[in-house]
């Protein structure tokens, strides 16, 4: 498979087999790494067959369309650059699986360590051959957390789950930047295709936005670079287990950062802005992580900083613009992912055969296991940038172009100095790793006697070292055309001439690595005595502990600060929070009406109504009437309420909507019903026994008061706009002229409901019906204040003169039947007839007037009606209502009238009508909508009387009051 | 008519936001059902007004849109007409259940 084709299956295969290895059993330690192992390696041959594609600038490209209309594809890109990291990533992927399965114990749940590595390994390879800056930032971000779940495999490791956490917090946070970062160059740019923005950077560099788009991409680069001051988490990062290590700080991950300033190079660089920042993160990283690796005692530890001070010299490559840096920045990615890797594996070996990773408690281990010292000697000397090696080359490139001249600022003059400086240490350092634990003398206390580790453990190294060596005695035949490759696509065709070799003559450069090398020797000399007893960490420097830091700005951001703003702006009561809702609405409506002014009316209905004004004044006495009385007159507001509900009714009525009007009507008696059930159980509030009121609550009430009086003018005016204004042309008219042709039914208004927006009603019921279960499940648990146990006042002075029977179930019967006993009789008689109107209404519903609504809820109105006239135990001994069924049948009944549709090859929800007719009825329409609306119709009857039974079930159990906490209740602090 | 109505949809809001603001859970939900008709008939006025234009078509013909009131808002109060009510259950048996837990009637569900 090569070209295009071959990018997607690069991309997601790395996934699927994490989910196969997440699925396999736990101690199948040889199946993961086989399957890891064989995919992985299958990786590398498909990439390497990529290469004839991206070989002189080409570039393998594929588009999948996700949604084209905004610009977002998921879009693969592959050129010389990218391959070349596509090769890394696979290949010492490859090589990190095989280490782990020697590496990793028998105890240690495999699936998931080789899960989390794979989906890392699909996340890096998302990340380089992405087509589009989005996509980028996505698989960057799975790149945070899937290098969180792998630092934090041993998660019983406290140091494990705090380095995890850490990482995942800096190198997140640096995504979210990279995100905006990205999105501010497409806004720029006006796409989000690499292509387009690699071709768009001179428009870039000459926006105004330029500088924060800088910063924001650079965030994100150096916090996953581990650049200083974002460079805490990686030291941090050394709990994971040392294949993890291996993998994330050699090839991947913190590549992932110079990768992408690398990848952003011909967009961003070359300003002073980019040299400034950039120049100084390096040149800061390079430094004081080379002078911090010298005085760590871990092994993993002092390799960690030799990474962060290596990304450091990358960056400042990088930095300085010049194309010669930027051959120079790739080519030393490279070199360090394999020397970096090796060490990983041998510090890995060490710890494992040894059983401690601290330099003060090793030594003399040359003689006890000769191959991996042979091997971790030559990928240290390679680490220095010993001649012969790979790591020399790029640091000679290096240093010829730190004194190269790029800038008239102290930064460029400094560059040669620092360079030395840093080389020095480098050297040090790893004289110190090798001399610490190969040499000098075997101590007593070291924790296990060493051997050499299996030769497939070694194998990885081995490999590894040998390429460290190979490329760094013939570079130009061995890594020249790769580097070619991969600098052409950074750097376009105007390529800079560099020559890949080991000897150049007597020149500058030669100097200053021959300076540093001797520097570094002295160095370790000097302090050799100091390093083998002291603490951990670089003198002075090790008070300033970076976890420790991170700690405090987390728990100040994260906890003081958010409690902070929960004190200053939070509140846990309701009136102020309302107060703001409504003041805000009304400023928004306000500030419209105010800038738009208000318009001249254009369409008025001709003339006002008399009795259409009558109406409204009562109804308007009644809204207002309703707001004075809730208070104390509960009953009253609720009639009051009922009337402002009746007007409503009427207009509609009025204003052609007869529809409306009919379901108004039968809402508004289960509503008062339902209301007047819940009345019970409110405490008594008497007014002339309540307290004085204060100035403090007349001055609130006056504002809320102004508040309301202006919400009422607003909108009354808000509506007045509108109402006189000529309606645009709606989707009214389709629905006008669609609806008996295509719905088959003369009520316009049914026809939407049922067959237009079927979907949406169908929604609607469902929601009517989660409502009625709450309401069912909440009341379950009902326990009522302990004064509202007691049967009301009515009913005990009627239990005093009427009943003398002992049982109280008979006695509660005997109140429920004699309680009005002439409208109890009527409203039984009244039972069929409301049944018959209520399936009348539902026949009519699709051609006049009707529906399954309102007829579901007038059917609830009836069986209300007989729970009130005679009470329940009375309507329960002859009637079995099953609400919870009605609701379930009517759920089923409509969605599988949608699905029937299906059957006939149509879209779900497509009516099919036709007249049938009926003896003694006669014609009635059979849409298959009405079959839906039936559904309708069962389900709000259901809902309705699911809600009203189990409130006016309340009454009759044997209540609990509940226990309430002893005077004022306790405040949560 | 419009400005009866405008007036009409004013009060009702009017007194529900009232309400809206008071500490009593009870004034809160005759509040709420209040808003809700104001809303109903603002939204239904979104159509404009027509008298005696009912949307329920006559037999055969082609129909004319202009001859009918507009169905599309309708058919949206119809709907939130109901799902108002099964609001207003809830609403309801939410404040008595936190009347019942806390002894309190006041909408944070403690006396201030």
């Amino acid at each position: 498979m090569v070209g295009s084709a071959a990018l997607i299956p690069l991309v997601t295969i790395p996934f699927v087999i994490s989910l196969i290895a997440l699925s396999l059993p736990s101690n199948a330690r040889n199946a993961e790494a086989w399957l890891s192992g064989l995919t992985t390696f299958g990786l590398f041959v498909l990439a390497a067959m990529q290469y004839p594609l991206v070989e002189a600038g080409g570039v393998i490209r594929n588009e999948l369309r996700w949604v084209p209309q905004i610009g977002l594809n998921m879009a693969f890109r592959m050129d010389g650059f990218a391959w070349l990291f596509t090769m890394l990533i696979t290949g010492i992927g490859f090589l990190v699986v095989i280490y782990a399965r020697y590496y990793m114990s028998p105890e240690d749940p495999v699936p998931r360590f080789y899960s989390y590595l794979m989906a890392f390994m699909g996340s890096m390879l998302g990340i380089v051959n992405s087509g589009n800056l989005i996509q980028l930032v996505v698989f960057w971000e799975l790149t945070s957390i899937f290098s969180f779940l792998l630092i934090g495999y041993w998660y019983h490791n406290a140091a494990a789950r705090d380095g995890a956490r850490m990482a995942l917090t800096i190198t997140a946070l640096g995504g979210l930047c990279l995100l905006a970062g990205m999105l501010l160059i497409g806004q720029v740019v006006g796409s989000y295709n690499m292509d387009d923005v690699l071709a768009a950077g001179s428009m870039i560099r000459g926006h105004k936005l330029y500088v924060p788009i800088l910063i924001l991409v650079l965030v994100g680069a150096f916090t996953k670079s581990a650049q200083f001051p974002f460079h805490v988490w990686l030291p941090n990062a050394m709990s994971a287990p040392t294949p993890v290590s291996a993998y994330l700080h050699s090839a991947t991950m913190v590549k992932a950062g110079v990768f992408l300033m690398a990848r952003m190079w011909p967009v961003l660089a070359g300003t002073q802005e980019w040299f400034t920042i950039v120049g100084l993160a390096g040149m800061a990283t390079l430094l004081l992580g080379a002078f911090f690796a010298i005085f760590q005692q871990d092994i993993k530890g002092l390799l960690a900083y030799s990474t962060i001070s290596h990304l450091g010299l990358i960056t400042l490559l990088l930095s300085l613009g010049s194309p010669l840096g930027a051959v120079a920045a790739i080519f030393h990615m490279a070199n360090h992912a394999t020397f970096k890797a090796s060490l990983f594996m041998a510090a890995g070996i060490i710890d494992h055969e040894a059983g401690t990773r601290d330099m003060r408690r090793l030594g003399g281990l040359f003689s006890l296991m000769p191959v991996t010292a042979t091997l971790a000697m030559v990928a240290s000397a390679a680490m220095a940038g010993v001649p012969l090696l790979n790591g020399f080359l790029s640091k000679e490139m290096f240093f010829a172009e730190a004194i190269e001249h790029h800038a008239d600022s102290l930064l460029d003059s400094a560059a040669p100095y620092v360079a030395v400086l840093a080389s020095a240490f480098a050297v040090t350092y790893s004289i110190r790793f090798i001399h610490g634990v190969f040499f000098g003398k075997i101590p007593d206390d070291i924790p296990r006697h060493p051997h050499e580790p299996p030769f497939f453990m070694r194998l990885p190294a081995i490999l590894l070292v040998l390429i460290c060596l190979v490329v760094g005695i013939f570079p130009a035949y061995t890594m020249g055309a790769y580097l070619n490759t991969a600098a052409i696509s950074v750097l376009g065709p105007e390529m800079p001439y560099y020559s890949l070799s080991i000897w150049h003559g007597f020149n500058v450069p030669l100097l200053m690595s021959l300076l540093a090398l001797i520097a570094g020797i002295i160095l370790y000399g000097l302090l050799k005595s100091y390093l083998a007893t002291s603490e951990e960490g670089p003198p002075y420097f090790r008070e300033l502990k970076g976890q420790r830091i991170f700690e405090r700005v987390m728990v100040s951001v994260s906890w003081r600060w958010a409690r902070l703003l929960e004190s200053w702006l939070g509140t846990r009561r309701l009136q102020p929070q309302l107060r703001l809702l409504s003041a805000i609405a009304l400023l928004a409506a306000g500030l419209s009406i105010a800038r738009h002014g208000v318009p001249q009316p254009q369409l008025l209905l001709s003339g006002t109504d008399l009795v259409f004004a009558g109406l409204w004044v009562i109804g308007i006495i009644c809204a207002i009437g309703a707001a004075y009385q809730a208070k104390y007159h509960r009953l009253y507001a609720l009639i009051l309420l009922g009337g402002a509900g009746l007007v409503t009714c009427i207009s509609f009525l009025w204003l052609s909507a007869p529809d409306l009007a009919l379901t108004q009507l039968v809402v508004e008696v289960v509503t008062t019903v339902l209301i007047a059930l819940g009345l019970r159980w409110l405490p008594k509030r008497i007014e002339s026994t309540d307290q004085e009121t204060t100035f403090e609550a007349r001055l609130r009430r006056a504002r809320d008061m102004g508040l309301a009086v202006l919400s009422g003018l607003g909108i009354t005016l808000l509506a007045y706009i509108i109402m006189t204004r000529q309606a645009p042309p709606t989707i009214a008219d389709y629905f006008v002229e669609n609806a008996y042709s295509g719905g088959g039914g003369h009520n316009i208004v049914n026809v939407i409901l049922v067959d237009f927006r079927g979907f949406d009603t169908l929604g609607e019921i469902t929601v009517v019906g989660i409502v009625a279960l709450t309401v069912f499940a909440l009341l379950r648990r009902f326990r009522p204040a302990p004064d509202n146990v007691d049967s009301p006042e009515q009913q005990l002075l009627q239990s005093q003169q009427v009943v003398n029977s002992k049982d109280p179930e008979e006695a509660a019967k005997a109140i429920a039947g004699d309680y009005l006993y002439v409208p109890s009789v009527i409203m039984q008689w009244l039972f069929p007839v409301i049944v018959v109107f209520a399936i009348y209404l539902f026949l009519r519903g699709h051609d006049s007037p009707g529906g399954g609504f309102v007829a579901g809820i007038a059917l609830a109105a009836a069986f209300i009606l007989q729970y009130m006239a005679a009470g329940t135990r009375w309507v329960e001994e002859r009637l079995r209502i099953l609400p919870v069924r009605w609701m379930g049948v009517g759920l089923l009944f409509a969605a599988a009238t949608g699905i029937g549709s299906w059957v006939f090859g149509y879209p779900f929800l497509t009516s099919h009508h036709q007249y049938l007719t009926l003896p003694v009825i006669g014609k009635v329409p059979m849409a298959t909508a009405l079959a839906f609306d039936l559904g309708i119709f069962s389900l709000v009857m259901g809902a309705t009387v699911l809600m009203l039974i189990a409130i006016a079930h309340q009454s009759i159990r044997k209540l609990r009051a509940a226990r309430l906490p002893a005077a004022a209740p306790v405040e949560n602090a | 008519m419009e400005l009866v109505l405008s007036l009409g949809i004013g009060a009702l809001v009017g007194s529900g936001v009232w309400l809206l603001l008071r500490p009593r859970t009870y004034q809160v939900i005759v509040g709420l059902s209040l808003i809700g008709y104001g809303v109903n008939l603002f939204i239904f006025s979104m159509g404009r007004l027509r008298v005696n234009a009912a949307p329920v078509l006559p037999e055969g013909g082609i129909p004319d849109p202009a001859a009918f009131a507009d169905p599309v808002p309708q058919a949206l109060v119809l709907t939130a007409i109901v799902i108002g009510f099964a609001t207003t259950a809830l609403f309801l048996v939410v404040l008595l259940a936190s009347r019942g837990l806390t002894g309190s009637d006041h909408v944070d569900g403690r006396e201030p």
